[in-house]
């Protein structure tokens, strides 16, 4: 019943949030200076066409007439017709979107699985050389922009050892299976392709680790932390006193509790992750919606700025009640409903 | 002042025992010592913005250009100790419009917390929170001119809403300690209340995120110039720089991965003095 209450909560929060966000990203994009018709239609075009193209596209009408138009339009699915590819932008969400969100929660599972195992390890083993050689990796992890990762992976993988493909999501050569979800990995499982599914996971494995090692060093990081310091509590010792089984001490009464604060930082972590994949399928050329969105960017396409970042606001919403709900699953005080610690 | 002297001597010993965050000094010292004296230590002060020496493009390193040079033959390592300029820049030049703000905002909303005056500043916050900085920093960008002045104004746009969390966290549960209602009780203005009771103790707080966040803030500028969204060419930053060499990659490495790592250790050097503060004021949730 709580966890209902507190769904419904959030998401009455979330829908606040969402049409903040949607005032905001407005506001954002119709201050630019300079004309968005005139960069779409190019300089010779004439001016009557331009006059028409800003008719119709409400941009003569006061700001809160052309919001209005904006924001009925998003919640009838309508977000407008894209100034760069000429077509409408929910076409464009639709093609481009699944590709980003495979890869995202691919690189989302590397980052969570990969940063919980070192943290873990090295907070088991802490201040040995595993425990060191696991805190230097964080290190270089965190300090390392994505781009510079996904440039190196690129150069390593790519053209030295030429190991894993780097362009697109699927070699040329194998059978394409049928588009269900447009996340090709699933789809392929769905139709039972597995040769598909193998060169998906191979093509999206430079894109994926790139974007996961920041979040997996700092996963990891508080993951050790954490370990570390309950491991020197009274209740470990007590257990180990008792003869519980070392096994069981350390996956249920120290994993579990120490996961708390990992699992409160992830939404964040996969914020982070979101926002690098802007860069990351850049370099890899991979043809999801951060791509799209950036190409937007650069562009000026305004239509397609907005919708992209609407509907990036709505997945990391979507990912912030998720974690939530983890966290409440791991944390028995929060779970019951008691005064939170913090 | 002579206790505060006092105290301030004692956590410095007490940093300086921590080797790791030692080192993070170092670095950041040093990068700060090139990025002011630029000028005078890099080997070729003019081959920092425009300048074509055709002749001597794209030498890998040696020992008369240590980090190489790019397609117009303009000295990577000079160029390398310009960019610190800019990505330190950006850091201060973020970090000093955006914490006034919103640690003041966290401060007045946690101690109205539960009023109108809670709910408006901290809904606002929510929003904008709720995209990924990158992302929103990105957009914004976009709809300006790009150049390193709006990558700062954009970045300094999405940032204050960090602070104002963070102090709220904390002000909201000092507003309920004994010292605030006591001076409180004794009449005290509100100014006194937050800036004088209440701003106090969260300093340390703020300063570890201040350390930490130069970092953040020196990797986002650098990957909006990586993007073209930020400074351009031929400013010698260092985002833009790695962008600019990623075409020539396989072959000519050195013209991106010297002023990858530079990035790298600027952020590694402001990333360590941040986990000694943290160290230092025993805190955990920054």
């Amino acid at each position: 019943m709580s966890i209902l209450k507190f769904l419904g909560k959030r998401l009455a929060l979330s829908i606040f949030v969402l049409f903040g966000l949607s005032l905001l990203i407005f506001t954002i994009s119709r201050v630019l200076p300079g004309d968005p018709v005139r960069m779409a239609l190019g300089s010779r075009a004439p001016q009557w066409a331009v006059e028409n193209m800003r008719t119709q596209m409400h941009l003569n009408d006061p700001l809160y007439v052309q919001y209005y138009y904006w924001l009925s339009g998003a919640l009838h699915g309508d977000l407008g017709q894209s100034l760069f590819t000429r077509r409408p932008v929910i076409e464009d969400v639709k093609e481009f979107l699944p590709a980003t969100m495979e890869l995202a929660i691919f690189a989302g599972l590397i980052m969570a699985v990969f940063g919980v195992l070192l943290g873990a390890i090295s907070g088991r083993y802490s201040n040995t050389w595993v425990d060191n050689s696991v805190r230097i990796f964080s290190y270089i992890g965190v300090v390392t922009p994505s781009f510079v990762f996904a440039i190196l992976f690129l150069l390593l993988f790519g053209y030295v050892l030429n190991l894993l493909p780097t362009v697109g999501r699927l070699s040329p050569w194998i059978h394409r299976p049928p588009v269900i979800t447009g996340m090709v990995s699933v789809d392929s499982i769905l139709s039972g392709n597995f040769a598909a599914l193998g060169d998906a996971i191979k093509h999206m494995l430079l894109p994926a680790i790139s974007l996961a090692l920041g979040g997996m060093a700092q996963e990891a990081r508080i993951t050790r932390s954490t370990i570390s310091d309950n491991l020197g509590k009274d209740y470990i010792a007590s257990a180990k006193g008792f003869g519980v089984p070392e096994r069981m001490v350390m996956l249920k009464y120290l994993l579990k509790p120490s996961l708390i604060p990992t699992v409160s930082i992830l939404g964040l972590d996969f914020a982070s992750l979101l926002g690098n994949a802007f860069l990351v399928e850049l370099i890899f050329n991979w043809p999801g919606f951060s791509r799209y969105g950036i190409n937007a960017m650069l562009n000026k396409d305004l239509n397609a700025v907005s919708a992209v970042v609407m509907i990036l606001g709505v997945v990391f919403i979507i990912v912030n009640i998720l974690v939530d709900l983890l966290v409440a699953w791991l944390d028995p005080r929060i779970r019951l409903g008691a005064e939170r610690g913090k | 002042m002579k206790r505060r002297l006092e105290a301030l001597r004692k956590n410095w010993y007490k940093f300086s025992k921590n080797p790791v965050s030692v080192v993070g000094l170092c670095f950041v010292l040093a990068v700060s010592f090139i990025a002011v004296f630029a000028p005078f230590v890099s080997p070729y002060p003019s081959n920092a913005g425009r300048f074509v020496n055709f002749a001597d493009a794209s030498q890998p390193p040696s020992l008369k250009h240590l980090c190489g040079t790019d397609v117009f033959g303009r000295d990577i390592l000079s160029r390398i100790f310009f960019g610190f300029r800019y990505s330190l820049m950006m850091g201060i030049v973020v970090l000093s419009l955006v914490v006034v703000p919103g640690v003041v905002l966290g401060l007045v909303a946690g101690y109205y917390r539960g009023t109108w005056i809670d709910t408006v500043i901290m809904r606002v916050t929510d929003v904008f929170l709720a995209v990924p900085p990158l992302i929103l920093a990105l957009a914004i960008c976009s709809v300006l001119t790009p150049s390193v002045f709006n990558a700062m104004m954009a970045v300094s746009l999405m940032w204050w809403p960090w602070y104002t969390r963070l102090v709220y966290g904390l002000s909201s549960s000092l507003r309920n300690e004994f010292f605030v209602q006591a001076a409180e009780v004794t009449g005290a203005s509100r100014s006194h209340i937050l800036f004088r009771e209440i701003l106090p103790n969260c300093v340390s707080s703020i300063f570890t995120k201040m350390s930490l966040d130069m970092g953040w803030v020196i990797l986002i500028g650098s990957a909006l110039s990586f993007v073209g969204l930020g400074a351009q060419p031929p400013t010698p930053d260092l985002g833009t720089m790695v962008a600019d060499g990623a075409k020539y990659l396989p072959d000519q490495w050195w013209i991106a991965i010297f002023p990858a790592v530079a990035i790298m250790i600027t952020v590694l050097g402001f990333n360590l003095i941040g986990d000694g503060f943290r160290d230092l004021f025993a805190l955990e949730e920054i």
